[in-house]
């Protein structure tokens, strides 16, 4: 592999590029999914090839090609400085990187079990037995349990002397129940250990015991079918606590988009949109209330956004976002990471914070979030439901939407549960929420302690043109937040 | 491109070797090239060469598959053995039926995949100057102007062939041009988009002087209270509700699971009498394609004929649940659990412009576009999302001023049902994953319920 890379990066410096790097990517995935007693998907994938980056008169090309042999690592390398000349025609300014970046290693995800070593028909029997599980109540109408794997292999070697290898592994699984009202046509659907029916680690087989899918099926399939002739969620304002999944994707959505710095700086202005944290509100705008801490960590042990070196050959870091409700950092690159400092001086980190990743060989890297978390607090949740005595618990996202400057949102959860004088009540359905982010998290005056706190994955983040998905990891614990807007469905 | 011989080559190859009771071989072979740009300068700009080659395999009635890239004859048989392994190891699936054969002739399907023009030598051939020419010439307009455009330019080019062991033989090589852009002042933007099979058929300059019209008209919002208007919706947000319908409603595995809006509404008045929605894979006004991801020929399908709900699409596996069902020519590459989906959509167009539309309100909003939108209730369609790139009031038959964004939560079949006016251009737009293509026209609904605001 090292004579590929010193090929390409020879050849674009030939060219004329004045930075240039290569990753050769190869990605094998495993997919089953069993619905109703059937399997009805199995699948295991594979993909590999390389992505060339330069920097040709100050501008930025990228090509890449699935096919791996010297010749094509040319015409790409060729194609690469071609592409940065045509963008060279429309820039504003030079690329910018910063202190070069010559880090050399090795790195793989620990894992106790390698999904792989794992046989299919252990994994099928899992699915089976948890969709048996769930089907046990009567009324559910549609079970499905699924597991996913990932194992990517990654080379990355630049023009400034880094040359890094990385295999991240990846497990992930989930059951889903669907309950359905034939004569009112009303549809309602539980799921676990995560919303959409699915959670991801980067761990191995023993992430997929962890999330209990066949002991766990029976509950899921009775609460689907409950929800049905439950109470409706009122309107109105009150206090809401949320569970720790449905935080782990308020916080994706309303504070890890949002502090992605080239959305900031409005490369995704056309896509879904840019960012209300812009660089003057850098270490003053008050964006939560004073127990609110957030924190970029990419060497978060089993996170989804985990790993050693980013997609520029950076180190993997803990940064922090906000610390006692003031925001003050953001997700950079090399590049935004200088534009900071041109904008706000010193008060910004001289180095990227390394949260460029990359969907496989095909795509650029872009800013993408590592694991976006929430502290823990101080709060036992028993403690915590006894010392509200009016509210709602909202658990599991079942619809999220967010504006295009991550101001205004609205979300859905599968289940919720009236709050009384300390305790939890009746059963609701339909529960959804509303607010203006900073508002929002303002009114945060209770978190659950580390007791109550894990590290959630969401690998189904969208991003970018050509679209990229991405795998992001987000920590979260039970938290309360006051004055809360609920009761949006017509 | 690889091309149809050598594509021939692999799928004959991997057909022969096979040892599964049936096998079918999708390859899916493209070029890819995409100039963005933000702030009126390119920023990134990257091109891709991909060939993937899908293995769906046979054994009584269980199925495996297994994709790879990797050309390479060793890497393809290893694709092979793991798509058979995999197969052999799990129990049956009762519903399984069989991969679909070559219709028989003289029945209603039997008809031979359709010949259709859907490549541009021009697309194929596109340079990155040209897209960066194409960029920058919006870039340009949005500097004159004082704002600053953001947007992507894609070429790209996309062989498909799906052949299997049943007799399935099809081969169609595709092109697309597409432009979007969102122009920003700094109180306000403007969005225009536009798709094309020929990159010649997009101006570029019309795209621009679109978007940087709509941004200097929406600067300095004012706020507005959330409630009911009347709306007038561009295309781009009449295809949000085409979209939304399609996403919960018009596929097989909704309706057979109960969570589409159309279960026991098959034959019933659902909306305005109208409204008329169909999905076409052959009519030229969209980007045709003239097969599904199993070699089934497309068929015209019509989901909502003038206000009545009459079917959904169909893959060989959905129809084999149900009797008397055959495909629609509407599968997505197995193994795919989602199940069939409609990708040439068609929202009949009416007989109004929106110059008159905005005439004929006394009060109401003007959109350009929504924004984010998300399921709330599959089964109402009930949907929740922002409004985007300038929305107005309209007061007297007139735009009176720009208004703050705002977000509805709104049920779309209920909105349908309150049809004041229907653009008599429809739009042909990019949809649902890149993949879709859609062609709307502009509405005028009656009643829509917007439930809170934002800052901007």
């Amino acid at each position: 592999m090292k004579t590929l890379t010193d090929r390409a990066l020879n050849l674009a410096q030939v060219r004329g590029a004045t930075y240039a790097d290569i990753r050769i990517v190869r990605r094998r995935t495993q997919d089953l999914t069993v619905k109703n007693g059937v399997v009805e998907a199995l699948s295991e994938d594979e993909s590999q090839g390389f992505g060339v980056r330069v920097v040709v008169d100050g501008a930025w090309g990228f090509a890449s090609s699935a096919h791996l042999a010297p010749d094509e690592v040319d015409r790409v390398t060729a194609l690469a400085v071609q592409i940065a000349r045509g963008s060279a025609l429309f820039k504003i300014h030079d690329v910018k990187l910063g202190p070069a970046v010559a880090h050399v290693g090795t790195y793989r995800t620990p894992v106790q079990v390698d999904p792989w070593d794992v046989p299919w028909e252990e994994k099928i029997d899992l699915l089976l037995k948890a969709d048996k599980g769930m089907r046990a109540t009567p009324g559910v109408t549609v079970a499905s349990s699924s597991l996913g794997f990932v194992r990517e292999n990654k080379i990355f070697a630049n023009s400034e002397g880094a040359f890094l290898d990385q295999e991240i592994i990846e497990s992930g699984g989930g059951i889903a129940a669907l309950a359905v009202d034939r004569e009112s046509g009303e549809v309602q659907e539980r799921t676990h250990p995560n919303c959409f029916g699915h959670d991801q680690r980067t761990e191995g087989w023993e992430a997929i015991l962890g999330m209990k899918l066949v002991d766990n099926a029976p509950r899921v399939g009775e609460e689907a079918v409950a929800l049905l002739s439950a109470d409706p969620c009122p309107s109105g304002t009150t206090t809401v606590i949320l569970g720790a999944t449905q935080l782990a994707l308020q916080i994706h959505e309303s504070c890890g988009h949002a502090i992605e710095l080239d959305r900031v700086f409005g490369t995704e202005a056309a896509y879904f949109g840019t960012s209300f944290l812009t660089p003057e509100k850098y270490g003053n705008f008050r964006y939560g209330s004073g127990i609110v801490n957030l924190t970029a960590d990419a060497t978060l042990p089993g996170g989804l956004g985990t790993f050693c070196w980013d997609d520029e050959g950076v180190p993997a870091q803990r940064v922090p976002i906000v610390r006692d409700g003031i925001f003050c950092g953001y997700l950079t690159s090399r590049e935004t990471a200088q534009q900071l400092r041109e904008i706000v001086g010193d008060a910004a980190p001289e180095t990227s914070g390394g949260a460029m990743r990359a969907d496989g060989w095909r795509r650029i890297p872009i800013i993408r979030m590592t694991n976006v978390s929430l502290e823990p607090g101080e709060w036992e949740f028993d403690d915590l439901i006894a010392d509200t005595d009016e509210g709602i618990y909202m658990e599991l996202n079942r619809s999220w939407s967010i504006d295009d400057k991550r101001l205004n949102f609205q979300f859905g959860t599968e289940i919720a549960y009236e709050i009384k004088n300390g305790k939890m009540g009746r059963m609701l359905k339909n529960a959804t929420y509303t607010g203006m982010t900073p508002q929002f998290w303002g009114s945060c005056d209770a978190i659950c302690n580390e007791n109550h706190w894990q590290v959630w994955g969401t690998p189904d983040c969208s991003k970018g043109r050509p679209d990229q998905v991405a795998h992001t990891g987000h920590g979260a614990a039970p938290a309360r937040f006051r004055n809360v807007q609920v009761g949006m469905m017509k | 491109m690889l091309g149809q011989e050598r594509i021939k080559e692999i799928t004959d190859g991997i057909l022969a070797r096979s040892t599964a009771d049936q096998t079918e071989v999708v390859v899916l072979a493209g070029d890819s090239f995409l100039t963005r740009f933000a702030n009126s300068a390119i920023h990134q700009n990257v091109a891709d060469t991909d060939a993937e080659v899908r293995i769906r395999v046979v054994v009584g009635k269980r199925v495996g598959v297994a994709t790879t890239n990797n050309l390479a004859d060793q890497a393809l048989n290893q694709a092979l053995e793991n798509a058979l392994a995999i197969a052999r190891l799990q129990p049956e699936n009762p519903d399984f039926k069989s991969l679909p054969g070559p219709p028989p002739l003289g029945s209603a399907q039997g008809r031979p995949i359709p010949q259709v023009t859907a490549f541009s030598e021009a697309t194929a051939a596109c340079t990155p100057e040209q897209r960066a020419k194409g960029a920058g010439s919006i870039c340009l307009l949005a500097r004159e102007a004082g704002v600053v455009a953001a947007g992507a330019l894609t070429t790209a080019t996309l062989e498909v062939a799906v052949a299997n062991s049943l007799g399935v033989l099809a081969y169609c090589p595709t092109t697309y041009a597409d432009v979007v852009t969102v122009v920003m002042g700094d109180a306000g933007s403007g969005y225009a988009s536009a798709l094309a099979l020929d990159v010649n058929d997009l101006d570029f300059e019309v795209i621009g002087r679109e978007a940087v019209k709509k941004c200097l008209r929406s600067q300095n919002p004012r706020p507005i209270d959330p409630g009911e208007y009347t709306v007038i919706l561009e295309p781009y947000a009449t295809q949000d509700l085409v979209e939304m319908m399609a996403y919960t409603g018009f596929g097989a595995v909704a309706l057979q699971e109960g969570s589409s809006f159309m279960v026991g509404k098959i034959g019933q008045q659902i909306v305005d009498s109208r409204i008329s929605i169909w999905d076409d894979g052959l009519d030229p006004r969209g980007i045709p394609w003239p097969f599904d991801f199993e070699g089934v020929p497309r068929q015209r399908l019509d989901f909502i004929e003038k206000g009545v709900a009459r079917g959904v699409v169909y893959d060989s596996y959905r129809a084999g649940k149900e009797e008397g069902k055959v495909s629609t020519g509407h599968a997505l590459p197995a193994p795919n659990t989602y199940g069939p989906f409609p990708l040439n959509m068609f929202f009949a167009p009416g007989d109004t412009t929106l110059e008159e539309m905005v005439q004929s309100t006394e009060r109401g909003l003007y959109v350009t576009r929504f924004h984010y939108t998300r399921v709330v209730e599959p089964t109402k369609v009930v949907i929740t999302g922002m409004t985007r790139d300038g929305v107005f009031l309209v007061e007297n038959g007139e735009i009176a001023y720009p208004v703050k964004n705002l977000r509805f939560t709104q049920s779309y079949l209920e909105a349908l049902n309150h049809v004041e006016g229907i653009g008599r251009e429809p739009r042909l737009l990019t949809g649902m994953d890149g993949m879709a293509r859609d062609s709307v026209p502009a509405l005028k609904l009656g009643k829509f319920t917007f439930t809170g605001t934002t800052e901007f």
